[in-house]
């Protein structure tokens, strides 16, 4: 099968139960995504397909054969320096699926895409809509107070 | 995983050899098949049809593919206007995450979450015909209150379908058109089958009607967000000189299907707009209940949920 990361293509020969993640880690070597709960219940896996953010554990690989894949390693953004500034993680396992998904909420939020928060979307980045956006990242580690102000450093650039 | 061959539908005319399976967002039959739970010998890929579009319909009301992503849908400018109640059960289900992957077609055809469904190694009559239902006596506490059967109390998860069944939606698939509320089934003896869809009916996409009032859709759960309901209400509603003239209620997580309160709603059309009214209205509709051992906390939630929203509609 044929798959899209970083825009570099690549042509792998795996079974079609590969989940995406399990492609990336184990096929591609890029092991930036997490497997924290393999089940969609955490977010460690998130990455950006056609630049959406996704949980790459329940996505099979083949399915998304030409569709451009972001990675972590991929990202080049304003929330990786803020998560730094802010300390926005402990043991850091989370991490890289926290920045994906504020990557890809933060293009939401400029698109208008309204949340359970704010129903007009239009309203500014508060810290109860950063909350609410992000809650498909659990950390284990509980340092959710210091990516909140992160992303909230972030989204003003 | 069982392993299985994957290709792409080319066509909306449906139709699967036994043992096949739609693939849409992947969010729920994935899950299922790493859990053993779905067995899939071959995977129907449905999300390159096309099938991807809200348009509105010639008499009014939208047309919205059964491709269309929860994210998108609950995005879309004329859902936001016309249905608040779609756009708002949309956002308050999942994640950002899973909302972008997860369909409408595959939400509206979504699985129980009773854990005993989930997995392989437990008796469940929905995953392995005959064998018991453990959750009767065992952890049933978001389970069924409503049209339960002795062979299963399961509870249908999906949030958007309980604001959709409130919309008087109606499904298209590869071979009829059928009313949102009489796709679900409740489970009677026969739990295993979720929809009166025959295998293989593709479903291309839900038409929602005109409404006209103003609707809402409340939610609780056991945390703020990233959970499923543990009761949900979809109501929309119109009052004139202080009576109730219009309206529309549903339940979510309180049975096999989302729960249209039709009892309810005939209960309040012409009575003052108040608190008693509502409360009377949810009444009357919970009063066919059966709660289980430690399901019965959800009677008053839902009484309670229902005269808030309506109150909060009609104020
Ligand atoms: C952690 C987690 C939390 C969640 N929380 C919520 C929540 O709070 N509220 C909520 O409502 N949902 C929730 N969900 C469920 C989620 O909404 C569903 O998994 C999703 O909507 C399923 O859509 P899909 O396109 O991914 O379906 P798939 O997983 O691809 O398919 C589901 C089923 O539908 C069938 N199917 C798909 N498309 C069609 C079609 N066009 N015609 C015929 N059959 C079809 C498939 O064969 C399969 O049986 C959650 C899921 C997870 C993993
Ligand atoms: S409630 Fe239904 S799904 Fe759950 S264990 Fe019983 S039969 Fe299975
Ligand atoms: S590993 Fe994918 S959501 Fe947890
Ligand atoms: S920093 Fe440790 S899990 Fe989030």
């Amino acid at each position: 099968m044929n798959l899209v990361v970083n825009g570099v293509e690549h042509d792998l020969d795996v079974d079609p139960r590969t989940t995406l993640l399990d492609a990336l880690r184990e096929h591609l070597g890029l092991t930036g995504a997490k497997k924290g709960c393999d089940h969609g219940q955490c977010g460690a896996c998130t990455v950006l397909l056609d630049g959406r953010r996704v949980n790459s554990c329940l996505i099979l690989a083949i399915a998304q054969q030409d569709t451009p894949i972001t990675t972590i390693e991929g990202v080049d953004h304003p929330v990786q320096r803020e998560f730094a500034a802010h300390d926005g993680f402990q043991c850091g396992y989370c991490t890289p699926g926290q920045i994906c998904s504020a990557v890809g909420m933060l293009d939401e939020v400029s698109r208008g895409w309204p949340s359970a928060v704010s129903r007009d979307g239009a309203d500014p980045l508060s810290d109860a809509e950063i909350r609410e956006r992000m809650s498909g990242n659990l950390c284990r580690c509980g340092a959710y107070a210091n990516m909140v102000p992160a992303i909230r450093e972030a989204a003003a650039q | 995983m069982k392993t299985f061959t994957y290709r792409t539908a080319t066509d909306v005319s449906g139709g699967l050899e036994p043992g096949a399976a739609f693939l849409a967002g992947g969010t729920n039959l994935v899950d299922l098949m790493k859990l053993g739970v779905a067995t899939p010998d071959a995977l129907v890929d449905v999300t390159r049809l096309g099938l991807d579009e809200v348009t509105e319909l010639p008499e009014g009301g939208l047309r919205i593919g059964a491709g269309v992503r929860n994210s998108d849908l609950a995005a879309h400018p004329l859902v936001r206007r016309d249905y608040p109640v779609l756009s708002q059960a949309l956002l308050a289900g999942a994640s950002g995450q899973l909302r972008n992957m997860a369909t409408t077609g595959g939400n509206l055809l979504q699985r129980t979450r009773c854990r005993y469904f989930m997995d392989a190694a437990k008796p469940c009559n929905k995953h392995a015909p005959g064998s018991g239902c453990p959750a009767r006596e065992g952890d049933h506490r978001n389970l069924a209150i409503l049209g339960a059967s002795e062979h299963c109390v399961a509870t249908h998860p999906s949030d958007m379908a309980v604001a959709l069944v409130a919309l008087d939606a109606v499904v298209n698939t590869s071979e009829r058109s059928i009313p949102l509320r009489e796709l679900h089934r409740l489970p009677g003896d026969d739990p295993a089958r979720d929809t009166v869809l025959r295998h293989g009916e593709l479903i291309t996409s839900v038409d929602v009607p005109p409404l006209g009032l103003p609707s809402a859709y409340r939610k609780v759960r056991d945390r703020a967000s990233y959970a499923f309901a543990v009761a949900s209400v979809a109501a929309a509603a119109r009052v004139a000189d202080g009576r109730v003239i219009d309206v529309r209620l549903a339940f979510g997580a309180v049975a096999h299907k989302p729960w249209r309160a039709l009892i309810a709603e005939e209960a309040l059309r012409g009575k003052p707009a108040t608190k008693e009214s509502f409360l009377a209205a949810a009444d009357a509709e919970l009063a066919a209940a059966e709660p289980l051992r430690d399901n019965a906390f959800k009677l008053p939630l839902i009484r309670n949920v229902v005269a808030a929203v309506l109150e909060g509609l009609t104020s």
